[in-house]
């Protein structure tokens, strides 16, 4: 089968002009224009450039939003397979451009898409792991050695063929993981990779060490007496039966609880629904991973102003970092507008 | 220390009057076996069936898989301080079903069991689909603490285990397996001028059903301390654990450790490999510091160049595997580690939940979080409501064609960090 690909491209490589050019609307034209020209003779018959999509630089970069919904709704008509992108080179905004399209396409349409740059384009960093970025020179002089990969990797991508490492593919490297069946056991891998080092003989890990941001702890508390203290876990403590069916591991959601007029979590109450732990004791009392009953004798006796009435729970067994983030930044959010000054974190 | 596998190979199981060995085929008598289970007050309910490569089968949830083992010479017996005597065990003459194993399964404990697929893409991650499962479902009495449940759960896999293999005793042998292991003196003189070598072997004891037992005992109440390779094949490790499945080290895999396999297939070639030192996963940073560096001290009291080190799980005992490495490193001792990934479904974050610059050599059993699509099989063995609830799965993952889609945790030995699979992982 042929098939069908659309391909975008700027107002520079449209042969409309140059930077006094780059805020024309996008259009679409049908067939190839430009460099879609090499690009489909890459392709050869097996598939087909059905439509180019030109866009000026500027007019994407500063409607970012508008211009991909403008640019989807075209694409839609031709029913497009795949959707390539560039190449981009060193032009930075023509790279952003690439790079959105490219996002935008792969979460609203669902299909492959591939773009091309230089590794130093600002779009790559923006873009590399939302689609695979073919690395190009950093001029127009590399088009002759850009395209084909561009078209072997799309065509790939369309056949539901394994792609292969950076290296072999010649993309940049998206820093996803991506599970495979090796030839040898695990276990075998592992005394090769020993054996080597022993010896030192050169050998590739499997796995680079993580780099992580180190959030630096704030200042502590100083004003106790007028606190508003929040409570925050990631030891799955919910009421009971989960209502919001927060996962025992890998947790894709955290739950808000209001606690107005609680005054000790009960086991007939609340549970935990946590995987990463036994969760007997827990469930025997939940105070013991979130210690509400304690914090309000001591809201009783004034050490703290209040203990604020909602508690905000999550699993943090199996958890990705990108998850946790985005429910820390969620949950710090709510409670800043909800005049928390002080939070305590109970992890298990 | 020397120690015989005599391997009865089995690929066919059926019911008989007899529990026997022949030709490759395993009898179970199912009344006698049954009986035998039904002796523990703390279960209400015992039933056995079968389940073979390439059926239309899913078990779920199974807590532990355990091969069948029973010692025909020697000292001590198989699993020692849960079936037989505490003596020392590893030498002698043991006798294997292989290609047989006992899959426990039932509602145990919550959240913390896994699948095995017999047929199918599910079929491809988990070992045990390869072997001819003789599965127990368990059913625990009213009321009863999980913790006693869990023990019971644990010793009916471990009788089953013993009990078919005492019954094939005298049954042809298909093949024999000799390891031997010298004592220090011997060890330290032989293989000149190879480097030195243990293997680092770290097991789950976190505590609450998160815990391994050695000889019996609970390994978070231990000093790590050194062990023969051939105690471990005689059953010296135990798992009693309730945790992820796809990187929990059932107690199969102890038994057939792939590390302790490959090592003596370099050991006089590439290195001269001198044991296991064997410690734990505690909780506090104490028992981590304490551990780590009563591990490391281990290493140089033996004078090693190199230690394979194996985590079990993943998160909290991240911090464990760390600072065994740099530890290690640190005292000139080089590591390579065999760990496995938390990037989540996407794959895009930190797969480890701690790092360090001396952690250089490492391979990977694969991303726990990514998501595989299970189809309907023609039977299911055990609970599949409980795919909605266990690690890897969420509410909706069963859906009501019986189409499960988890990650693939929720896979028993799926990412194996023994190494016991294929699986893998790489950057794109």
């Amino acid at each position: 089968m042929t098939y069908r690909i659309i391909h975008y491209i700027n107002q520079f490589y449209a042969g409309i002009g140059g930077e006094e050019k780059a805020d024309i609307t996008p259009e679409i034209r049908e067939g190839v224009v430009g460099p879609g020209m090499a690009l489909q003779a890459a392709l050869r018959d097996e598939a087909e450039i059905v439509a180019t999509v030109i866009c000026g630089d500027s007019y994407f970069a500063s409607n970012l939003e508008k211009a991909s919904e403008e640019i989807i709704e075209m694409m839609k008509k031709y029913s497009p397979d795949a959707v390539v992108a560039g190449p981009a080179f060193n032009a930075g905004r023509y790279g952003t451009a690439s790079g959105g399209i490219c996002e935008a396409v792969s979460k609203q349409l669902g299909i492959p898409v591939v773009s091309a740059m230089y590794p130093e384009n600002p779009g790559v960093d923006l873009y590399k792991r939302s689609c695979y970025i073919v690395e190009t020179t950093d001029s127009a002089a590399g088009m002759r050695k850009a395209i084909p990969a561009m078209a072997a990797l799309v065509l790939k991508l369309l056949k539901g063929e394994p792609v292969g490492s950076p290296s072999e593919e010649g993309y940049i490297e998206r820093g996803i993981r991506k599970n495979k069946f090796y030839e040898k056991l695990a276990a075998e891998r592992a005394v090769d990779m020993f054996t080597a080092k022993l010896h030192g003989r050169p050998f590739v890990t499997e796995y680079p060490m993580p780099v992580f941001d180190r959030v630096e702890p704030n200042p502590p508390v100083t004003d106790m007496k007028n606190a508003v203290i929040g409570l925050v876990t990631s030891g799955g403590i919910c009421p009971g039966g989960n209502p919001d069916h927060i996962e025992a591991s890998s947790a894709s959601k955290f739950g808000e609880y209001d606690i107005t007029g609680i005054k000790d979590l009960v086991c007939t109450e609340y549970c935990t629904a946590h995987g990463g732990y036994d969760a007997t004791y827990a469930d025997q009392d939940p105070d013991r991973v979130l210690p509400v009953d304690v914090l309000r004798d001591m809201e009783k006796e004034g050490v703290f102003k209040k203990l604020h009435n909602k508690f905000y729970s999550t699993v943090g067994n199996g958890t990705s970092v990108a998850s946790s983030k985005r429910f820390g930044a969620e949950i710090a959010r709510r409670m800043i507008s909800d005049g928390v000054t002080a939070v305590i974190l109970t992890s298990t | 220390m020397k120690l015989e596998l005599h391997r009865v190979k089995i690929h066919k199981l059926a019911w008989g009057k007899e529990t026997s060995a022949r030709d490759g085929l395993l009898t179970v008598n199912k009344e006698e076996l049954l009986t035998m289970l039904r002796k523990d007050e703390r279960l209400a309910k015992v039933d056995l069936d079968f389940a073979s490569p390439g059926e239309s089968v899913r078990i779920l949830p199974v807590k532990d898989v355990v091969e069948p083992r029973y010692k025909m010479e020697g000292p001590g017996g198989v699993f020692p301080g849960m079936v037989s005597d505490v003596e020392t065990v590893g030498e002698g003459k043991t006798l294997v079903l292989s290609g047989a194993a006992v899959v426990t399964t039932g509602k145990i404990v919550r959240f913390q069991e896994g699948i095995i697929d017999m047929k199918g893409p599910g079929a491809e991650y988990t070992p045990f689909s390869r072997t001819c499962n003789i599965v127990v479902i368990l059913e625990n009495t009213e009321d009863l603490d999980k913790h006693d449940y869990e023990t019971a759960c644990r010793m009916a896999g471990l009788k089953t285990a013993a009990y078919l293999a005492r019954k094939c005793l005298g049954a042809a042998v298909d093949s024999v397996e000799t390891y031997e292991t010298p004592n220090l003196k011997d060890a330290m003189a032989a293989h000149e001028g190879l480097p030195k070598v243990a293997y680092l072997y770290m097991l789950q004891s976190q505590g609450l059903l998160h815990d391994t037992y050695l000889y019996g005992v609970d390994v978070k109440k231990i000093l790590p301390t050194l062990l023969n390779p051939t105690e471990v094949m005689d059953g010296a490790i135990v798992s009693g654990n309730c945790v992820s499945a796809c990187d929990k080290n059932n107690t199969y895999s102890h038994q057939n450790n792939p590390i302790i396999h490959q090592m003596f297939k370099r050991h006089g070639k590439d290195f001269n490999f001198l044991g296991c030192i064997v410690t734990n996963e505690n909780v506090t940073l104490a028992d981590k510091k304490r551990c780590s560096s009563y591990s490391i001290n281990l290493a140089k009291t033996l004078g090693v160049d190199g230690l394979l080190i194996s985590e079990e799980g993943f998160g909290n005992p991240d911090a464990d595997l760390i600072m065994n490495c740099w530890k290690a490193e640190r005292a000139g001792i080089k590591t390579t580690l065999l760990t496995d990934e938390y990037a989540g479904q996407d794959g895009a974050s930190q797969s480890l939940a701690d790092s360090t610059p001396e952690g250089d050599a490492c391979v990977t059993a694969g991303n726990a979080n990514e998501v595989v699509v299970l189809p309907p099989m023609d039977k299911v063995i055990g609970v599949p409501e409980e795919a909605n609830v266990i690690a890897g799965g969420w509410q909706g993952s069963l859906a009501e064609d019986g189409t499960i889609t988890v990650e693939l945790q929720a896979i028993l030995g799926a990412t194996s960090e023994l190494g016991f699979t294929k699986l893998g992982c790489y950057t794109i």
